[in-house]
């Protein structure tokens, strides 16, 4: 019996235990929020920043954040804006899920930010997209690849280019090198991958090359010979593997181990296949493949390589292509709340309208290149190609 | 919070036998006027708050899913804890009615003249077209649960698991490469389904909340309900004494799948994109977990639970990283301390507990009273 009350009293300590912290953690959240005009006139700007920092694409969000924390840090070193407000960061984790990110958008809100530096990912990103509609929010992404991020309102940009254009940059490129026959294989369950690829196929028939086969795969496979096989079997110049690096390392290594010889063409997921965290395939079986980015560390542009010291000094690691564009989406909207703060605004309403106008017609010097917006959301700017010779990666050509 | 506890209607207590002493009663008719009062009471001052900013955005989102959580767990309900089957693919039918649902609202907009604009406002043209989407949505997730339930009803305990975590999974396969197979954009595919008109709020959705689980309440409460209740308890004997078993698992199965679909339908208003990456095995999961943290067989207990389930990621959100550890905290030890779920099979009635004070039955003067049935 005695066992039996233990037992009980203790389900009732941790029950009472955690009903505490739940009403605690209420009350401070419904603590902050007052008049929103307060927001641009005190002695910060807070600025939101969310993404997925938990769950399957947590690599994507963290790497994001640290690009955009180190600007944010670097830019209240430098004494913050013109008139001497800082900026604090609004940082909420969204796991990778839609309904999270809702919520976390809605809290942002409440908080009053100026401008949020997010989504990463494609489906929270747009779901976030189509809510700060409605509030004429500043939305600057670093890395929502997906077409219709950008389609609900004029108040949406990105520091990334999109799947379709990829897509067709590659098609393009593989018309340039003369490849005659191409073959596909990508992630039938990313729309990322599936982005890409689609865009690369159309351009391609345009372009009068032919693709021989497209094959598929679902997310979480590991081999891929069955798919290789068939692509083997009709001998094409390039294969498209337009996936994230994990898969890419793995299809090229198997590919290579099923005697194919010729050349991988890839997009920005591709980033960090070697020289990252772990190398996914090896410099041998790279030799000869392509892909296109927007940063890579062997750009030896002024710039680029004083971000990657930077990054180096704060982190402790190198900086990937996520990294990169966190920090030009920072860049991208910090500068216009700059500028708008010095101007000055009517009230808060007005000063996120005047955020979005500026980025509008800006033109950013960041580290993945010049970015312009040329009345859309999507930016206007330079891509590399790299290739890999000797195991290394060095840019074959800016397009 | 108060408040959700009182929409509750009377609801079964399977089995508990009562004194037959002459004692206070309150007449059914007057049970139902209480809970109605009660009701339109809460949805009035919750709606009130809403529109006057007492609730503010963020918590009205979080107060929105709460009640399309209240829908799902207490659907999946029917088939877990009244009929005392597991199925696992609650989510695909979530994601059925929230696809068909969606699509319907989308493809009709011109045809009822409504706009993105009209959802807002709410306007009669654009509330028709909401329920006659979610009707919609519902019908369609039901259909489907025909056509799973009926071979996979002839299963039992894990292999019925199985079975349906297979169909939830061709559900999604589905949702995923339907486009390429109809030859036109359907569900927008890997990429989601966006673009959804926001025809979600506060009181709609707790509308919708309230019949929904009033009409589940009534259906097991009739002659179907107890038929699937004895189903339940020992299926030989329910067929020995004429229920017609296959009929009325398929009948639970179908009306669980409906309201699932109902569910998916306010979700997809609720969120505005749909992607069928989201509605996987952990959603079902997620789902289940909420039924039986609450208790299986407790409508008031898959409330619940699905309220604090989904209030608790947000409300611990200040505790950033250590949110999620938290979350499993909790459920590890609800099951280690309370197997049989925080309410069991106890359900909770308005009327029974004011007759009880009418009758002043308190539970401390009596101490053996018909709390715990276990």
């Amino acid at each position: 019996m005695a066992n039996n009350i233990s037992r009980r009293d203790l389900f009732k300590a941790s029950g009472a235990t955690a009903l505490g912290l739940g009403v605690a953690s209420l009350i401070s959240a419904c603590g902050s929020g007052s008049g929103s005009d307060a927001a641009i006139s005190g002695k910060t700007l807070k600025v939101g920043l969310m993404g997925p920092y938990s769950g399957d694409v947590a690599q994507y969000g963290l790497a994001v954040r640290n690009g955009a924390k180190l600007y944010v840090k670097q830019f209240n070193k430098k004494g913050g804006t013109k008139s001497g407000k800082k900026i604090s960061l609004v940082v909420q984790d969204e796991k990778g899920d839609a309904t999270e990110a809702v919520n976390v958008y809605q809290k942002m809100v409440e908080d009053n930010v100026v401008g949020i530096i997010g989504d990463v990912t494609s489906t929270p990103s747009i779901a976030v997209a189509q809510e700060s509609v409605n509030d004429n929010m500043p939305l600057v992404t670093a890395s929502a690849t997906a077409a219709d991020f950008i389609k609900y309102g004029k108040n949406a940009f990105r520091a990334c280019y999109t799947d379709p254009y990829q897509g067709k940059l590659m098609a393009d490129f593989a018309k340039k090198q003369g490849y005659k026959t191409v073959c596909t294989i990508y992630n039938s369950g990313g729309d990322y991958e599936k982005g890409v690829n689609d865009a690369f196929v159309k351009e391609a028939k345009k372009k009068g090359l032919a693709v021989a086969t497209q094959e598929s795969y679902s997310q979480g496979d590991v081999d891929f010979k069955a798919q290789l096989a068939n692509i083997i079997a009709k001998k094409p110049d390039a294969v498209l593997s337009p996936n994230y690096y994990q898969d890419d390392g793995k299809i090229v290594t198997q590919a290579r181990e099923l005697g194919y010889k010729g050349v991988f063409l890839g997009a920005d997921g591709w980033a960090n296949i070697v020289g990252g965290d772990e190398d996914y395939a090896s410099g041998k079986d790279l030799e000869g493949c392509f892909y296109d980015t927007s940063f890579v560390s062997a750009n030896d542009d002024e710039r680029v390589q004083q971000f990657i010291k930077d990054y180096k000094a704060e982190y402790k690691s190198d900086p990937t292509n996520f990294c990169a564009l966190g920090y030009d989406a920072a860049k991208i909207l910090l500068t216009a709340v700059d500028k708008v703060d010095k101007a000055g605004a009517k009230d808060y309403e007005d000063f996120k309208q005047k955020v979005i106008d500026t980025i509008a017609k800006d033109k950013i010097e960041g580290v993945t290149g010049t970015i312009k917006f040329a009345g859309t959301g999507d930016p206007v700017k330079s891509t590399l190609i790299i290739g890999f010779k000797d195991g290394k990666e060095y840019i074959e050509t800016t397009m | 919070m108060e408040e959700l506890k009182n929409e509750e209607k009377p609801i079964i207590t399977a089995g508990a036998p009562k004194g037959s002493r002459p004692r206070k009663t309150i007449s059914v008719g007057k049970r139902y006027i209480i809970n109605t009062v009660l009701v339109v009471l809460f949805l009035a001052i919750g709606d009130m708050m809403v529109g006057q900013g007492i609730i503010t955005r963020y918590q009205t989102s979080v107060l929105e899913q709460v009640g399309i959580y209240i829908i799902m767990a207490v659907s999946l309900n029917i088939a877990t804890g009244y009929l005392g089957q597991l199925p696992l693919g609650h989510a695909g039918f979530m994601s059925v009615g929230g696809y068909s649902c969606a699509i319907f609202i989308m493809r009709m907009m011109p045809a009822f003249g409504v706009t993105m604009r009209d959802f807002v406002l709410g306007t009669p043209a654009a509330s028709l077209l909401f329920v006659i989407g979610l009707v919609f949505g519902g019908i369609c997730a039901a259909i489907c649960g025909v056509i799973i339930g009926i071979p996979a009803l002839r299963l039992k305990g894990d292999y019925l698991a199985i079975i349906t975590l297979g169909f939830a999974e061709i559900i999604r396969v589905v949702m995923l490469n339907i486009d390429g197979v109809v030859g036109f954009e359907l569900t927008g595919g890997a990429k989601g389904l966006t673009g959804i008109p926001s025809y979600t709020n506060f009181l709609n959705t707790f509308v919708v909340v309230v019949i929904s689980l009033f009409l589940i309440h009534t259906m097991m409460k009739s002659r179907h309900g107890r038929a699937i209740l004895s189903i339940r308890d020992n299926e030989i004997a329910a067929e020995a004494s004429g229920v017609n078993t296959t009929y009325y698992k398929t009948l639970a199965f179908v009306v669980s799948a409906f309201f699932a679909g109902i569910g998916g339908g306010l979700y997809a208003g609720c969120i505005g994109v749909m992607a069928p990456a989201k509605f996987g095995f952990m959603k079902s999961i997620e789902i289940l977990v909420m039924v039986v943290l609450g208790g299986m067989g407790s409508m008031l207990g898959s409330v619940l639970s699905a309220t604090f389930l989904t209030i608790l990621p947000e409300a611990l959100r200040a505790f950033a990283d250590y949110r999620m550890v938290v979350y499993a905290v909790v459920l590890i030890l609800v099951m280690i301390f309370r197997p049989q779920g925080l309410l069991g099979t106890y359900d909770f009635s308005l009327g029974n507990v004011l007759e009880k004070i009418a009758n002043r039955e308190f539970p401390w003067k009596k101490s053996a009273s018909a709390e715990e049935v276990e």
